[in-house]
């Protein structure tokens, strides 16, 4: 299997995130919203630090 | 003396109450969970810890093996092996039908590396949220 950084970190972010909110809130809906929010913080992260390095770069 | 140090000491759950689904769940990710009778958490936990360990397999990823040296070497390669064997029946399997990659260069391989060992840590999330469980702190 071959993925690109962007897929491979996309799919440990899902996967991450999913657990983290399992283990962390109480309720259903906590656990969804938790794992939401874990999601998107990651996908913000990776395209904050794309761009960073980008910019970095050039 | 610090008052946290004077206030009495909450007793130790026994073993008996939370090492059999502490252990169940380090075994078969999500079993703690089946056993405690949390069906979907177990069910997502078991598919979110075998994607991560599959994803990590199919990328050629690599195992750790325990070397000791300088300090950082130690935490390095003694942390990530106890992270591979964190996963449980998966990482003992996989070693036993012979798995040996070697470490290469290049990043598909590197992330196979990390998701194996990421695939250990949620196990360990998961154990801990067992854990918590069985001794009656969280629902």
């Amino acid at each position: 299997m071959s993925l690109s950084h962007f897929e491979a970190a996309v799919l440990f972010a899902l996967i991450t995130s999913i657990v983290l909110g399992i283990v962390t809130k109480k309720t259903d809906r906590e656990r969804i919203r938790y794992a939401a929010y874990c999601f998107a913080c990651f996908v913000g992260t990776l395209f904050g630090l794309g761009w960073l390095m980008y910019l970095g770069h050039r | 003396m610090p008052a946290d140090s004077l206030a009495p000491k909450e007793p130790t759950p026994p073993l008996k109450l939370w090492l059999p689904a502490v252990a169940a769940a380090w075994f078969v990710p999500g079993l703690g969970h089946f056993l405690l009778k949390r069906p979907i958490r177990a069910m997502l936990l078991f598919s979110s810890v075998v994607v991560m360990f599959a994803a990590g397999l199919l990328m050629r990823g690599t195992f750790f093996e325990p070397q000791t040296g300088d300090l950082l070497n130690t935490v390095i390669y003694v942390g990530g092996f106890l992270g591979d064997l964190a996963s449980g029946l998966l990482y003992l399997v996989t070693v036993w039908f012979g798995y040996a990659q070697p470490d290469v260069a290049g990043h598909v391989h590197d992330y196979g590396t990390k998701f194996l060992v990421g695939a250990g840590l949620l196990n360990v999330l998961a154990m801990v949220d067992a854990y918590e469980i069985a001794t009656g702190k969280k629902e």
